[in-house]
């Protein structure tokens, strides 16, 4: 891992922690990023965690990029020896796989796909060497994630599946972006998992559709009033493979304000995680279960 | 006490001067892509610089006012004209209760800013009144006019000097070529040497899909990258990487071939490599080019960036105190 500084434009630093994808990476651009939002440097705008990157917007009339460069590079200094342990929640989130409408979608845009015989859940059980799609969808919603970016477009979960490297799914983005993607779309692209927030443009591999609204801009869902986007990097999800009569019934509780995620506050160390990954996210399942 | 939309024009809608602070998530700062023309049309007709003004593009709405008011157009050369008769853009005219403000066709410019006495008053959604529409969020309803609409204006407009002008010296407008002046960096060194320079020889052309989003350009060489092994989670096209986040102004290039410069309704982030960013002094002028427009980038260091950024700031200045 090296840190790489590089301005973009006079208004923005863009840091990259690492090349690669990795949860050490994730962890260390939050720490720094939760340490510059602590020392509340006049003249930082916005700061913007992603997977294995940030991004600080400044104003250079108040602070220049040299100086605010500078202030970095102390702060990554410190990230080195930060614990990477954080106080987060573990979301459970359901997902009806091959529904009709992800399914409708993508056979819309099958000129824009690898495999134009196929669907997007058929061929990426494939290239991963599944037998069977049902294996793949095990593979997907059996171990948790970690939300390491949102953004894109508004409240849109970047998710990084918390098992080692050797069982990380990977699949392509489609040849060319589709022009249309259901709302609440389970996507996939590169070693990540998303959720559309959104319907509109989109170049993952779709496996299916969420019922749980994540992004609610009247702030009339009950769980959306506070705020209208659901998810923070740091959150932990888990996907629970739901049929048509439970989609069909969230989706009635979401319409009348009965619907409520199943939510518990966990704390995460990479470390621990790091020495045991099955066990460790066994008790992050009894947490999430109250058992 | 209200506007309503006889004609919405092509894809009118509200902004201010933005929402910043919700990048992180994914939520854009928005607002008028040409901030100097939003503030110039304020300026006109009494308002603070940030009220919240009509932005049109390439072909202008047509408005029954319910009220007397003042309105000021700035930005792209596109007539207004009150129950067809002619006025002067840059310049604040009086309209009165059952008028009808509408437009000649678009003479140059992109975007035109319709100010009126008071501003436009829609809820404040994080803090500003602009209109994300991928977002569904702020403005009117979340979107762009459509006919039937009725807006309705603040209280307090009003005292207001009619035929208030902007001198066209303190006006600024694209060359041509166009020219967007661009600090290399973020992925750059994913290109040749060579490819770089062809990026800044080359003359672009503004394509057709160009909006508040991004801008994208083609006509100039493919670039060729650098070899790699691809980073896991990256992706295997040379010009993916792992998503990451976007800067305003900032120009990807997917599959190396048609630059995307992102704009005020950008996406937060994304896996497409960049090789620079727009400097924040160029970054109005992007919202007045049409597409076809010639358009080249121009390579500058940080230090003639923030000379331009001063340069920009004493211009307006300058029209600020045009008043007194």
């Amino acid at each position: 891992m090296k840190t790489r500084y590089s301005f973009g434009g006079d208004e923005h630093i863009f840091v990259e922690v690492d090349e690669e994808m990795s949860l050490e990476a994730f962890f260390k651009s939050l720490s720094m990023t939760n340490a510059v939002r602590d020392s509340q440097i006049a003249g930082v705008a916005e700061i913007c965690p992603a997977n294995a990157s940030f991004q600080i917007k400044f104003d250079p009339d108040i602070i220049s990029p040299d100086a605010l460069l500078a202030k970095l590079k102390t702060i990554e200094d410190d990230a080195e020896h930060a614990d990477h342990i954080i106080k987060t929640r573990i979301v459970e989130v359901p997902v009806y796989y091959q529904d009709p409408w992800t399914h409708e979608t993508l056979m819309r845009f099958r000129e824009r796909h690898q495999d134009p015989n196929g669907t997007d859940l058929e061929y990426a059980a494939k290239i991963n060497g599944y037998d069977s799609v049902d294996a793949f969808i095990s593979a997907h919603s059996e171990q948790p994630w970690f939300v390491s970016m949102v953004g894109f477009v508004a409240g849109l979960p970047f998710m990084y599946q918390m098992v080692d490297r050797a069982r990380q799914i990977q699949v392509p983005k489609y040849l060319r972006p589709r022009t249309d993607t259901p709302k609440q779309t389970v996507g996939y692209g590169g070693c990540f998992s998303c959720i559309y927030s959104v319907r509109g443009a989109g170049g993952y591999q779709m496996f299916g559709i969420t019922p749980m609204p994540i992004y609610d801009p009247e702030q009339e869902i009950s769980y959306l009033k506070e705020f209208m986007v659901f998810f923070k990097p740091g959150d932990i999800v888990k996907f629970k493979p739901i049929d048509r009569p439970t989609y069909d019934q969230i989706l009635a509780d979401v319409e009348v304000g009965a619907f409520v995620p199943r939510i518990q506050s966990v704390t995460f160390s990479l470390s621990e995680f790091q020495s045991d990954i099955d066990g460790y996210n066994q008790k992050l399942m009894e947490a999430l279960n109250g058992n | 006490m209200a506007i309503k939309v006889l004609a919405p024009g092509l894809a009118t809608s509200v902004q201010d001067l933005g929402r910043p602070g919700y990048y992180h998530l994914g939520i854009p700062i928005s607002g008028g892509m040409d901030r100097f023309s939003l503030r110039c049309a304020n300026m006109l007709v009494g308002n603070e610089e940030d009220a919240a003004v009509l932005e049109v593009v390439f072909m202008g709405p047509e408005l029954e006012f319910l009220q007397d008011t003042v309105v000021a157009v700035t930005g792209a050369e596109i007539t207004p004209k009150v129950d067809g008769g002619l006025q002067e853009t840059w310049k604040s005219f009086k309209i009165q209760k059952g008028q009808v403000l509408s437009f000649d066709y678009l003479k140059s410019g992109a975007r035109a800013y319709i100010a009126m006495s008071g501003g436009i008053d829609v809820p404040v959604v994080l803090g500003s009144r602009s209109t994300y529409s991928l977002g569904a969020l702020g403005g009117f309803q979340g979107r762009v006019l459509a006919a039937g609409d009725e807006l309705k204006l603040n209280d307090g407009g009003g005292n207001v000097a009619i035929g208030r002008s902007i001198a066209d010296t303190l006006r600024r407008q694209p060359g041509n070529p166009a020219q967007l002046r661009a600090l290399p960096g973020l992925y750059w060194h994913r290109i040749s040497e060579q490819s770089g320079k062809n990026f800044f020889d080359d003359i672009w052309k503004v394509a057709p899909e160009a909006d508040r989003i991004g801008y994208r350009f083609k006509g100039g060489q493919p670039l060729e990258f650098v070899d790699r092994e691809a980073p896991f989670g990256a992706g295997s096209d040379p010009s993916n990487i792992v998503d990451g986040c976007y800067p305003y102004g900032s120009i990807q290039v997917p599959g190396g071939t048609e630059p995307i410069v992102l704009h005020r309704d950008a996406v937060s982030g994304g896996g497409y490599f960049m090789v620079g960013t727009v400097i924040s002094a160029d970054m109005d002028l992007i919202g007045q080019l049409q597409p076809h427009t010639p358009t080249k980038f121009v390579e500058v260091d940080m230090e003639t960036a923030l000379k331009a950024r001063h340069d920009r700031a004493t211009q307006l200045n300058l029209v600020r105190h045009s008043f007194d």
